[in-house]
């Protein structure tokens, strides 16, 4: 490949469940890191994306603001946005609050909840405000691929990435298929 | 004899498309549709081109000289788009249910390549009755087959469930005058206890028993399933 190609990755709503699962193609990652260069990633803790990146991975759903800013930052920079895992795709675990309401999980965590020292609803300025529902960010920006899986495994992360990489349009076997 | 998907396939009096079908070993996706029940026509996922018209598989009698097509392109993306509206009605959360490995509605999703939901998700409220000491009800899994109710009324006698109301209000409601499960008679040993294609119905203590990798459709399609079961079940029905 002429240009090598760039790689970003982060994490809104989720557990960096996705993240680990990618980094268990373990050696491959060698192999990876003769075509590409990863830029914005908590694996190089580069903060932001640099201007043009080619493939963003995107784990977690959308929760608070600082969610949404991010994944519209990080759709800005990227030619091909990926969704990865449940929570990215349909909000997954975290989106199991949305049958509440928002002012009760607040309640229970801070306030009520069992051995609640000093309770009282953080509020500080710095703190993104929660949305009132979990989404998934496919109804925020618009996705090129999705990775279903939680997480993913590895092998789908790598089959997906090497077809990319090839010029080839991405497709995933049936065992590579799954939502859990 | 009729032609499908460029196969003939032999059928008798009587048969639907999907009976026909099924006997010849050639999978129709399905999910409301159990051939040991009456069919229910809901699902829609056994959509069939039958003479240039689309009609559901399991509801449509077979005859002579049609020209059925199956497994095409365009019926396999209506069955996608399907399939994605069950996902976005209910709440589905895969990673934490006890039927996920072994549920037809992931089947389904895997065997036409669901990546993903594709519609804005609905995450509606729904009540769980978690009252009987052995059944477990979870409404967020329901996707309204109905096989629960031709079960209990049909095989167990008891008629424990219903569909009540219409469109997006319709719901499974439990036959007691409280509503709750722990008030009627059903059974563990029921067939409406075990025939759930989702995890709606499940019977309690036995979550997650098979580990990930061996559970029904972690190598095996629900179609190759689905015709595994009907052999197995055409000749428990023959040894009777």
């Amino acid at each position: 490949m002429a240009t090598r190609l760039k790689v970003a990755t982060t994490s809104l709503a989720g557990c960096f469940g996705c993240h680990m699962s990618f980094l268990d193609i373990d050696e491959r990652i060698l192999q990876l890191a003769e075509i590409a260069d990863f830029d914005r990633s908590p694996l190089t803790d580069i903060k932001h994306c640099s201007e043009s990146v080619d493939i963003g991975l995107i784990e977690g759903g959308l929760c608070n603001a600082e969610n949404v800013h991010t994944l519209r930052e990080f759709r800005k920079s990227c030619r091909i946005l990926v969704a990865v895992g449940a929570c990215a795709i349909n909000g997954g675990l975290p989106a199991m609050r949305n049958h509440i309401k928002l002012e009760d999980c607040l309640n229970e965590a801070y306030l009520d909840g069992y051995n609640t020292l000093n309770p009282q609803i953080p509020n500080d300025v710095e703190l993104p405000l929660l949305l009132n529902k979990v989404h998934p960010i496919h109804e925020v920006v618009k996705v090129d691929y999705f990775l279903p899986g939680c997480p993913p495994s590895a092998d789908t992360f790598w089959k997906f990435l090497t077809d990319l990489a090839s010029g080839n349009e991405p497709s995933l076997p049936y065992d590579l298929i799954h939502y859990d | 004899m009729f032609n499908l998907d460029g196969q003939v396939i032999p059928f008798q009096e009587g048969d639907t498309i999907m009976d026909a079908a099924m006997r010849a070993g050639v999978y129709i996706p399905h999910l409301c549709h159990d051939p040991e029940f009456t069919p229910h026509g809901s699902c829609k996922l056994c959509t069939v081109k039958v003479n240039g018209r689309n009609c559901s598989a399991c509801t449509f009698p077979a005859a002579a000289n049609q020209t059925v097509f199956n497994n095409s392109e365009e019926l396999n993306e209506i069955r996608l788009t399907l399939t994605q509206m069950l996902f976005v009605e209910g709440n589905h959360f895969c990673p934490s249910c006890e039927k996920s490995g072994n549920c037809q509605l992931q089947g389904v999703g895997y065997e036409l390549g669901m990546l993903d939901t594709h519609f804005p998700l609905f995450y509606p409220q729904r009540q769980m009755d978690a009252s009987h000491p052995d059944i477990l009800l979870d409404r967020d899994r329901c996707i309204l087959c109905s096989l629960c109710v031709r079960a209990s009324r049909d095989v167990d006698g008891k008629n424990v469930f219903a569909i009540s109301g219409r469109g997006i209000h319709s719901e499974l409601v439990v036959n007691a005058e409280s509503g709750l499960l722990e008030d009627t008679d059903l059974s563990a040993d029921d067939r409406a206890a075990h025939i759930c294609p989702v995890g709606a119905i499940i019977v309690k203590r036995h979550g997650f028993e098979a580990p990930i990798g061996e559970r029904l459709f972690d190598h095996q399609t629900v179609g190759e399933w689905s015709l595994d079961q009907f052999d197995t079940g055409e000749q428990a029905w023959q040894r009777d």
